[in-house]
Order: C-alpha cells, then structure tokens, then sequence
C-alpha cells in the first residue's frame, strides 16, 4: 500500500485524499494514517513544486560540483557533507561512486554568486582536495518531467472498436 | 450484369461503430471516452529498437512464421506469465490479434460448421465467421453473471456441428473475466464435446484482481486450443500491427500456410521492436495496468456515485454501464450524449444484440480527461428520468 501510495503522489503530491482513496481503492482513513506515518518516519519529507524557472523572468543559476575530499579518520566523508549542506544555497549533496567524492548541487543568482561560493566556501575547506564546477545551460527534463514544450494531442481515432 | 459482389460479403452488415465513428468525426470539440486502444505511447525503449532496426536496414521480409528470435521470446513469455509451453515451431507471428482470429477460423472450420461466439464480443469474430461460410452461433452473456460465460450455456448451444468456441476473455467491451473455475467447467464441456477453442486473450495482462488464466493451461486443452495474443494492448503497440498465435502444431502449420500465401510475414521493424518489449517490458506493463486500474476504481465510483448502474468489470480498459433504467436503447443514450453534452461512447448494441441497454465506456484517457468526460455525463445523466422496472 505504502509503495502506491508514494508512486501516485511523488507524481501529484496535490491530490486529495478522498480521490486518492478512490484511486487505490483503501479506505480514507487508512490512506491518512500510512501518510501521517511516512511522514512521520521521513520517508515523505516535502511536497515541494516542480518549477521552470527558465519560463519565468527570475534568473537563476544552478551548477553541478564534483568534489575531492581527504575522509578523515573516524567520520570518513560525513564531516564535509554536514558542513556543506548547511549551506541554503546548496541543493543537493551526494556522496558518489568514482572518480571524485561528491556532486554539490548549487542554486544561486549569479554565476557570479556560485563562483564565490566555490572558491571562498567550498575550496578553502581543509579537507577539499580539488573541485570541478559544471553550469547547467539548459534543463529538458527534472524529477521526470519533460520541461521543453511539448504539448501533445490525443491523435488516435476517436471511435474504435 | 454480374453482381460484382460476393454473396458472403453482401451478407456481412457494416460494423455499427463506424456509423458513430463518422457522426463524432463531425464534432471536433467532442470528448470522446470511446477509444479502442491505450492512451500510452510505445515505452521509448521498445520504439527505440524498432528504429535501430530500420536504420540498420533490417528492411527485408522475415520467414513467414515471423523472426525465431521473437518466437522464442513468446515462448518464454508465455511460459513465464500464464504457465504455458509451446515450442518455437507452434507460434505464428501475425498482423495483429485480428489476422490470427482470421485465419485461425479460416485453418479450422467449413462451410456448415458452427462457431459458438460469446456476444457481446469484440466485432470481428461474427464476420470472419460468415466468410468461411461456417454458422455462427451467438451465446448472449448475461450482466447478472457479470457477462461470464457459463459452461451451460456451452452446452445448450452445442449440437454435432459445433467445430470451436470463440473464448474472448477479459472482454471488450465489457471488461469481463473468467475464473478458472469457471475455465475448468467450459474446458471439460469443450473435451466431452470435441470442441475446439480460439481464446481471444489480447487483454491477458490488463486484469485486476486475479492474474488471468488461459484455457490452454487446463488439462486437455493445450491440444485444442489456439491462443491469440499481441503486443497491442499490454504494450501499447496497436500501429505497429502484431499479434501471435500459439497452438497444436498441426493446426499452426495449416494457419502458417494461409498466413504465407496472404500476408507472407508480420512487418520486419515490429518485429524487432517486440523482442525488446517482451525481453525489457514487464515493468512497463505493471506500470501501466496500476494505471488503468486506478482510472477503473474511478471510473466505477463516479458512475454508480450519479447513479448509473455498473457491475465490477476486472479486466482489458472499459467499464460496460446499463442505460437501461432511462428507457433508452444503447444508440439514443450514446446519441444524446454526444448531441446534448459532446463526449462520445460507443453503444452497446455495437458488440451484439446482446450488448442492448448497455454502453462501453474506454478508460483508456488520463485521469484528467475521464474527469472532465464525467462532468458532463453526470449533466446528461441529471436530465433522465429513471424508469422503475
């Protein structure tokens, strides 16, 4: 139950519970409860907005960061995930298989304003080895979402047998 | 002047839908909830290989039985998902589901024979019977056994001429399903009786409740059954044409044979496409029954929640409502409400005289689109007045 639950509204976390009742066919009240309790146990932890800021006029910028880290002894990667995340300007902190440690997620303003934050937040840390900044010049799909125009009319027939 | 039409053909009546078909064509701001086919595209993974084929040149007719690859892979499909088990040799990959009713009625019946055909059905199997010249022999399904059919009424309709039964389940348009029970009767009528089978089960994946159960599992059957299957339902293939047939190799054979002689192969790029689906596509099919079973408990509680009268359809996409409490026939209630609120069903009376007092509704369309399309039945529906039996 719980898996439908969050394939339905990882899609529309706006639908309301009497429809999404209908939909799995549960009960209201037993739909409540297991969101409650996944909320409660950080498995749902937002319901945010899937936004295309390029159809607005607010600018912004959001750069992909591969990072080197030195681990330290006893917190292996922990310490430097902790520290950069607090950042608000930080979207994303992963820690990765592979050629470099993590990818930082970064949204700002400005190139300008990711910049700063690269060379006076992010490399002058102890641990930082070395980092690679990466601009996003244009988003075609997020979260699964297809953002390029694309606008498609039901084709088929009409009436088919 | 020589009539330049075949008796036969001229006895075939034009198919009740296209009637319809044209009268909506003329609305372009109808809604229509009457489509046939899924509202999804081909998963990208599987069109992807059937242009990698092409740009491959993989241009060229197959054999006519259609590619061993993709034979083998309907082997193991049919193996891993309704415990069936045929040999390479005993699919014929066809034009659709459609090709495989055809020329499986043409391999096994003549002139004279019987066909039992379940009503209301799917529109073909009435006519491709006529064209053989065999009899058909309708069995109306009844909606207080939620359009089962019943070994009885396989039964009372049997005579020494019966040569097969036409098995279209889950249904179009009711959305009907069989139980094995239910299965292991009408089996056990089919041996005592020597009767053959075509089981219609395009619609095998898309049930919802119990996994669907061919015939040709049951004891006895395998050895007089034809399976059709395809990729158009479960796959969201219908415009690639493709469809398979499985059965006793000697009935295979005699099919392969008209099968070469009409159509020679199924088209090559399908073909290819279809091994990738059946190979890489099981999630897609799981992804996309949830879907339409979400769309079916919605549908089924909007209707009976503005009072129109429903039984639980399990399978394929359409729900199959009685108009009839309104004292109308099928065509005036999908008349009117294409008339008076612009969203277009297809009468029951389509399917079979059977089908009378009853329409099909496709939840093949979004959830956006159904809830649109029921505000205005529920309009339409508000303007009735409901006839007490």
């Amino acid at each position: 139950m719980r898996d439908k639950i969050l394939a339905v509204i990882e899609k529309n976390s706006r639908i309301d519970l009497r429809e999404l009742a209908i939909l799995l066919g549960e009960d209201e009240t037993i739909i409540a409860n297991a969101i409650a309790d996944m909320e409660k146990e950080h498995i749902i932890c937002g319901y945010h907005t899937l936004i295309n800021w390029d159809n607005t006029s607010e600018e912004k910028v959001t750069a992909l960061i591969e990072v080197r880290v030195t681990p330290q002894r006893g917190r292996g990667f922990d310490n430097f995930a902790e520290r950069i995340m607090k950042y608000p300007e930080v979207n994303a902190v992963y820690l990765m298989s592979g050629a470099y440690d993590f990818t930082v997620i970064l949204e700002g303003k400005t190139m300008r304003g990711v910049s700063q934050f690269v060379t006076e937040k992010l490399s002058v840390l102890d641990q930082v080895m070395s980092t690679a900044t990466y601009f996003i010049l244009k988003k075609y799909k997020d979260h699964g979402i297809v953002l390029v125009d694309e606008t498609k009319e039901d084709e088929r027939m009409k009436i088919t047998p | 002047m020589k009539d330049p039409i075949s008796k036969v053909c001229r006895e075939i009546q034009p198919s009740g839908i296209r009637k319809f078909f044209d009268v909506v064509n003329e609305m372009p701001d109808a809604i229509s909830l009457g489509v046939g086919e899924p509202d999804f595209d081909t998963p990208w993974h599987i069109r992807e290989e059937g242009i990698y084929s092409l740009e491959h040149g993989r241009t060229y007719y197959t054999s006519n039985a259609g590619l061993k690859e993709l034979k083998e892979e309907i082997c193991l499909y049919l193996k891993r998902k309704f415990n069936l088990s045929y040999q390479e040799q005993q699919i014929l990959v066809t034009i659709g589901g459609s090709e495989a009713i055809d020329i499986g009625l043409r391999a096994m019946v003549d002139p004279g024979d019987e066909v039992l055909i379940p009503e209301p059905c799917y529109v073909s199997y009435l006519p491709c019977t006529q064209l053989t010249h065999a009899v058909p022999v309708p069995l109306p399904l009844k909606e207080e056994n939620e359009f089962q059919l019943t070994a009885a009424e396989v039964e009372e309709n049997c005579t020494d001429k019966t040569k097969v039964l036409i098995l279209p389940f889950p249904n179009n348009p009711t959305g009907a399903v069989l139980t094995r029970k239910n299965l292991e009767e009408i089996a056990k009528v089919c041996v005592e009786r020597d009767i053959y089978v075509i089981s219609d089960e395009i619609y095998a994946e898309l049930t919802y409740g119990e996994k669907h159960v061919s015939i040709a599992e049951l004891p006895g059957m395998a050895e007089r059954t034809i399976v059709i299957n395809g990729f158009s339902k479960a796959f969201a293939m219908t415009g690639w044409r493709l469809g398979y047939a499985a059965g006793p190799q000697e009935i295979i054979d005699q099919m392969i044979k008209i099968h070469q002689f009409a159509i020679m192969c199924a088209p090559t790029t399908s073909q290819y496409a279809a091994v990738e689906a059946l190979r890489n596509g099981d999630d897609d099919v799981a992804n996309m029954t949830e879907a339409y079973n979400q769309r079916r408990r919605y549908l089924l509680h909007e209707l009976r929640r503005i009072g129109m009268d429903c039984f639980e359809a399990r399978g394929a996409f359409y729900v199959f409502p009685s108009v009839k409490k309104y004292g109308m026939t099928s065509e005036e209630f999908a008349t009117r409400l294409l008339e008076e609120q612009k969203v277009a069903v297809v009468p029951g009376s389509a399917f079979g005289s059977s089908g009378e007092g009853y329409i099909r509704i496709s939840y093949a369309y979004s959830l956006e689109s159904l809830k649109k399309a029921l505000e205005r039945v529920e309009e339409f529906v508000k303007t009735l007045t409901v006839k007490e039996a």
